[in-house]
């Protein structure tokens, strides 16, 4: 439930900025996209201690007081996926044939009717992107461990519990939760792919 | 007033001249034809038209209105025309929908959308193929997509790119009677460029010739290929015998031509001593197997170099001391055996003769 929303949240930031970076031409594009593109990979924990800090007790948003909750741990899934599905959003974007926005713009579209056609367009590939961006949400450990506290029945997501059942032995447990986390993401990419065969 | 009116319109890319020196005027109601080679500007010309780029200098007045540097009358302005571009792009959903776009886009009641939408299909002739994916149409039939998603939202001026570039001969006919049949149901004013000539016979009233970046002549199609302006036209609208000379003599608007190894007598206003191409369509010379008496002034003996087949058509090259192409049809090629190195009479009168001035 966590990863998926911090999936959509992401998302509703992601497309629509994507566009508005796609769209307009300014100085220093081109090394804004790399940027997005080097922090693909950024490091979970990374991502987690720069979370901490700002929303424990003695950080700037340390008086929201959301440290160890499932919000906590969504704000952080969003930072983390963030990067990834806006440089995928982007590229999904590039991918769409410089012909069909002319021929929308020769149409009578607008702007904004121009962008939501060109998502349209693209609508395959920006769903991988947001499938992507699940995917690394719901396969996290650190920011749950980090800035959820792994809190039994509150902030105790799949994959902090597989960590945990292994340090303390119990491997069936572990084993079991890894097949059912698994069984999610399939459950999850399966309906997305529906709706994008639709 | 024209509807459309372009003054002196210059477009660079670079360093490279694009457009040069563009004046062009279409009123309401015209089917205007700008024709010219692959690569003279066409579509820049079309694109600028239809205020998808900035030109360099220049301007271009839509009703009377200059509305080249306005930013914000753009969109409103664009909404009154339509492009459809030379490469039909179809958006990835029904056919149905890729007709609507344009209506949607300027807000039109869906009421009214789903009964314009029907009338445009049917006059696509595409209705059965309503509810398909746009994207599994072939060639001709996404031309049609993408012509009938323009002219939908009914506009003022319909904007076509080589409407039928890397089509089959029948597909291109179908387009051809359809961008037809708007010219007649609508009071649309047309702008079409082409690389085929005869295309833009077929279809426009007037017609321009685009080489280079310059538009070296418009007029009715009869001025321009029967009295092309210069070599270059000339040689764009299928005048295939350019032959240099000099007037020598002239009396009663009557010239002598010398082409070094014989004379061409035409019709001509040009003084003595004038230097000049004389251009003959391959089509307004006869051949003949023995000399006939004849009211044409020209008539030169030859040897056939070279007889092509182009199917209804045969083309013969003739070598007279200076070389001449000759269409006859196939038919009165093999009733005259006409084959390499034969001797025959090529015939042409004064009035087949076009005389262009030199050296401009």
């Amino acid at each position: 439930m966590i990863s998926l929303t911090s999936c959509l949240l992401a998302s509703l930031i992601c497309i629509p900025l994507a566009s508005l970076i796609h769209f307009n031409r300014f100085r220093g594009k081109r090394f804004l996209v790399s940027l997005i593109q080097t922090f693909y990979s950024v490091p979970t924990v990374a991502v987690g201690l720069f979370v901490f800090v700002f929303i424990s007790r003695a950080g700037p948003l340390g008086g929201l007081g959301i440290l160890f909750t499932p919000a906590a741990i969504v704000v952080g899934q969003v930072i983390l996926i963030t990067p990834i599905l806006l440089g995928l959003t982007i590229s999904a974007l590039n991918s769409v044939d410089r012909t069909i926005l002319d021929t929308a713009r020769s149409l009578g579209a607008s702007g904004l009717q121009m962008a939501v056609l060109v998502i349209k367009e693209a609508r395959f590939a920006v769903m991988a992107a947001v499938i992507m961006g699940f995917g690394r949400a719901i396969s996290e450990v650190g920011i749950s461990l980090m800035i959820g506290g792994n809190i039994r029945g509150f902030t105790r997501v799949i994959t902090t519990a597989i960590s945990l059942e292994t340090s303390k032995g119990e491997l069936e447990l572990s084993i079991a939760l890894g097949i059912i986390l698994i069984f999610i993401a399939l459950m999850v990419n399966f309906v997305l792919n529906r709706i994008q065969q639709r | 007033m024209p509807l459309i009116e372009v003054v002196d319109l210059h477009q660079k890319y670079g360093e490279r001249d694009i457009l040069k020196n563009i004046n062009l005027r279409v009123d309401r109601g015209e089917a205007f034809a700008l024709i010219g080679p692959t690569g003279a500007g066409k579509t820049t010309l079309l694109r600028l038209i239809d205020l998808l780029d900035l030109p360099t200098s220049g301007s271009i007045y839509f009703d009377g209105i200059d509305v080249t540097g306005l930013r914000r009358m753009r969109l409103e302005v664009r909404r009154r025309m339509a492009f459809v571009l030379q490469k039909p792009v179809v958006f990835n959903t029904s056919v149905y929908s890729n007709i609507a776009y344009g209506l949607r886009w300027r807000g039109a009641r869906e009421s009214s959308i789903r009964e314009k939408v029907s009338n445009i299909l049917e006059l696509v002739d595409l209705l059965a193929y309503k509810n398909r994916n746009a994207r599994t149409l072939s060639g001709g039939e996404a031309q049609r997509v993408a012509i009938g998603r323009a002219i939908v939202s009914e506009p003022e001026v319909l904007l076509l790119d080589e409407p039928t570039a890397n089509l089959d001969p029948i597909s291109t006919s179908k387009i051809e009677e359809l961008i037809a049949n708007i010219i007649h149901r609508y009071d649309t004013t047309i702008i079409m460029a082409t690389h085929d000539m005869s295309q833009g016979q077929r279809l426009a009233n007037r017609i321009g010739v685009l080489i280079n970046g310059e538009i070296l002549q418009t007029g009715v199609q009869r001025d321009i290929f029967s009295f092309p302006r210069n070599r270059e036209v000339a040689e764009f609208v299928g005048v295939e015998n350019i032959i240099d000379g000099v007037i020598v003599s002239s009396q009663d608007k009557i010239v002598t031509i010398d082409i070094g190894g014989g004379v061409i007598e035409a019709i001509s206003d040009y003084a003595i001593g004038e230097e000049v191409c004389a251009c003959v369509r391959p089509e307004d010379i006869t051949l003949a197997l023995s000399t006939v008496s004849s009211s044409a002034r020209n008539s030169f003996i030859g040897e056939i170099t070279r007889v092509v087949s182009l199917g209804p058509l045969s083309r013969i090259e003739i070598d007279c001391g200076f070389p001449l192409i000759v269409l006859v049809t196939r038919r009165s090629a093999e009733e005259l055996n006409l084959a390499r190195t034969k001797k025959v009479y090529a015939t042409f009168k004064a009035t087949g003769v076009h005389i262009i001035r030199r050296g401009k």
